[in-house]
């Protein structure tokens, strides 16, 4: 008998059951059906305004920075204010994505590049698919738009983020990825930068992902 | 190529480590960090022990439909152009990834944490095929050059301190300036960082484990903070998971849920940094990402737990809590328990997965204060689990003579309450008497175990029926 077959047979025998069972064939096909949620804490629930404060608090807490921009077209000069800010070098990664490939990034002293990351790039920019008040957690999908080596090889990861994407909560979100054409390979929910308390629990940010994680808000 | 287990000597084991004082010292960080952390934040969450209800729930569904939820599982990954592969054994789990390897030429091979590839002892396997296997979690990355194998599920190199990982960082890196300062961790964490983008980059295959599958989608899901297990599975052109069968989930919906209570519960994080679905391999139109996606689904004992009285441990999430809240786990740390799961889960899971022969000692490391239980956050009830295995050993007389010989000496006197009357009072009036100066023994006949290392109290008057009898009497009147 193949493994998989063994397998399926032993966790049928000590279940007692023979998996054609009608009962327990359409609990299953139920549950895939309705997806039920579990309970979904109140936190980042209220009105779009209260859910933007909610958002910038839970991201502040895990060391994110925010800000909110009355129009996509202050990213450029955003993400140059906080580059001269940290004393780091105007260049910038970003995808195809159209929302961030038509902006005037000249203008704004920044000598930008696109395309998947290589490891050597010091900065990158994404647009995120959703934001989630509930935890400040960003999220974003891979592809050509916003390739995912984007999201962890720089040192420095900017997040535009539109208010309307803002929601609730995490199941909100993923309810959304549920009506959109097929899963990207990889969808990245991101909570602040990159961090480990692996050397005497003192926590650090930077271990292997983006050392300083900026987002920006895009109300309007 | 499973890892050998010194469960055996847990006494042994044990001992070493309370005398151990660089132990001793890591181990005041899980004392006080976690607990307070985790503290913070349940209580900043009011849903909280809604959440742990419907955690078991939503688990338990799951393991009376499990081969249901694996074939719909196993059906969408295939779908998504992922291949998956069944191994009912250690070593047919490790004979398919070396496979998999080999099959893509692949000489390096970097790997995300995963629990189950301890289990399984993947890297003595990979390499043995002659490739080399590279941990990157900063704490599994230190352990990995010392030789050592986690001493905690989530914080593997938490019995280090830092001067530790200086000294091996220094003997490792010989190719970095001998004058340069180590002193503080983010000097340590810097240097890691350095060395271990360039095996990223360079790495032909990326294993990483799973926290959970969803059946719905046929992703898998890790997080991470570092970001490691991200690098691990997007440089490579090979992405291979690696999971045990019980961690397949429904829905994305159901991996939410738990995902609720895993971080809160692990490091007192609402979320970790990065949770990452996966689902197959790289698409036609994008720029990165492996070009193959396999799963290696690995049973290794547990199919044979569903319907026994040790069916709730496959509940478990691998957060970490149970051991660190566990004071036999803050006395001695994970290495005593002398196999891959330390700590209250350990003293479970270990005995299920290697046998009660060699994993026996485990379930009887617990004082059943039942903190493990209280902050578990799908509610697996550990000390009863601990308890059934101390009732199999007894069972089957793995239980030493002497020990064997006392518990019916007690049996005989319980089972006759006018004798264990008369007895106990006997011996409480003569204690108290023998003790009638200093109120305490600091040495006794029998008892050594104790009074080696406190005095045992002098008993200070009648026995506690005697007492409870005396009491009636009086309330009556």
């Amino acid at each position: 008998m193949s493994a998989r077959d063994d397998i399926f047979s032993n966790i049928r025998r000590s279940l007692g059951v023979n998996g054609k069972e009608t009962p327990r064939r359409a609990a299953v096909t139920q549950r895939l059906a309705d997806t039920p949620r579990g309970p979904i804490p109140a936190r980042g629930q209220g009105s779009p305004a209260a859910r933007l404060a909610t958002f910038i608090t839970e991201a502040t807490r895990v060391s994110a920075s925010v800000v909110v921009l009355d129009s996509v077209q202050s990213v450029p000069q955003e993400v140059a204010r906080f580059l001269q800010e940290a004393q780091v070098p105007l260049t910038l990664k970003r995808g195809s994505d159209a929302r961030l490939a038509d902006l005037d990034w000249q203008a704004a002293g920044l000598d930008v590049s696109s395309g998947p990351s290589g490891g050597s790039d010091l900065n990158a920019i994404s647009h995120a698919f959703g934001g989630v008040a509930e935890t400040g957690s960003l999220v974003l999908l891979s592809g050509p738009d916003n390739p995912v080596t984007l999201t962890f090889l720089p040192d420095n990861h900017f997040v535009v983020l539109s208010g309307a994407d803002l929601v609730s909560d995490l199941d909100s979100v993923l309810a959304k990825l549920r009506r959109i054409e097929a899963l990207p390979r990889t969808v990245n929910i991101v909570t602040g930068p990159s961090r480990s308390a692996d050397i005497e629990q003192t926590l650090l940010l930077g271990a292997h992902g983006p050392r300083r994680l900026h987002i920006m808000v895009v109300l309007g | 190529m499973t890892l050998h287990p010194t469960s055996p000597d847990f006494k042994d084991n044990a001992h070493r480590a309370l005398h151990d004082p660089e132990l001793q010292k890591a181990l005041g960080h899980v004392q006080h960090g976690f607990i307070y952390k985790r503290q913070s934040a349940v209580e900043r969450l009011p849903e909280f022990e809604n959440l742990r209800e419907a955690a078991r729930d939503l688990k338990n569904h799951v393991l009376q439909h499990l081969d249901l939820y694996l074939e719909t599982y196993e059906r969408n990954v295939t779908a998504a152009g992922g291949q998956v592969h069944f191994a009912r054994t250690s070593a047919e789990a490790c004979e398919t990834i070396v496979n998999i390897c080999k099959s893509h030429g692949a000489k390096s091979v970097t790997k995300g944490k995963s629990m189950v590839s301890e289990e399984i002892g993947l890297n003595a396997a990979i390499e043995a095929a002659g490739m080399q296997a590279v941990e990157t979690d900063l704490g599994e990355y230190i352990i990995q050059l010392r030789g050592e194998t986690p001493s905690h599920i989530i914080a593997p190199a938490v019995h280090l301190t830092k001067e530790q990982v200086e000294g091996d960082f220094r003997r490792v890196h010989t190719h970095l300036d001998d004058a340069r300062d180590l002193s503080e961790p983010v000097q340590l964490l810097t240097e890691a960082r350095g060395v271990l983008r360039q095996k990223f980059l360079d790495a032909d295959v990326g294993i990483t484990g799973a926290n959970f599958l969803v059946a719905e989608t046929g992703s898998s899901i890790i997080v991470t903070n570092e970001g490691n297990g991200d690098l691990t599975q997007s440089l490579p052109r090979v992405h291979i998971v690696i999971a045990s069968i019980e961690k397949v989930v429904p829905t994305l919906e159901d991996a939410s849920l738990l995902l609720r209570v895993l971080a809160r519960s692990a490091t007192g994080q609402d979320m970790s940094v990065y949770t990452t679905l996966s689902t197959g391999p790289r698409r036609e139109t994008d720029p990165d990402g492996p070009e193959h996606y396999h799963v290696v689904l690995v049973d290794n004992g547990r199919s044979a737990m569903l319907g026994t009285e040790f069916e709730d441990m496959l509940r478990c999430i691998r957060c970490g809590a149970c051991m660190n809240h566990c004071p036999v786990y803050h006395a001695i740390g994970g290495h005593a328990y002398g196999w891959v799961y330390p700590g209250p889960m350990g003293a479970v899971l270990t005995p299920s997965l290697i046998g009660v022969e060699k994993g026996g000692h485990l379930p009887n490391a617990s004082t059943f204060c039942g903190r493990c239980e209280s902050v578990c956050p799908v509610k697996i009830p550990l000390p009863k689990l601990m308890r059934h295995w101390r009732e199999r050993e007894f069972e089957r007389h793995l239980t030493p003579a002497v020990q064997r010989y006392g518990l019916k000496v007690w049996a005989f006197f319980a089972k006759n309450p006018g004798l264990y009357s008369l007895a106990t009072r006997a011996a409480m009036t003569t204690l108290a008497w023998l003790g009638r100066e200093k109120g305490r023994f600091a040495s006794l006949p029998l008892a050594k175990g104790w009074t080696e290392y406190r005095d045992l109290p002098a008993p200070q008057g009648d026995t506690f029926q005697a007492q409870w009898r005396k009491r009636q009497r009086e309330t009556r009147r």
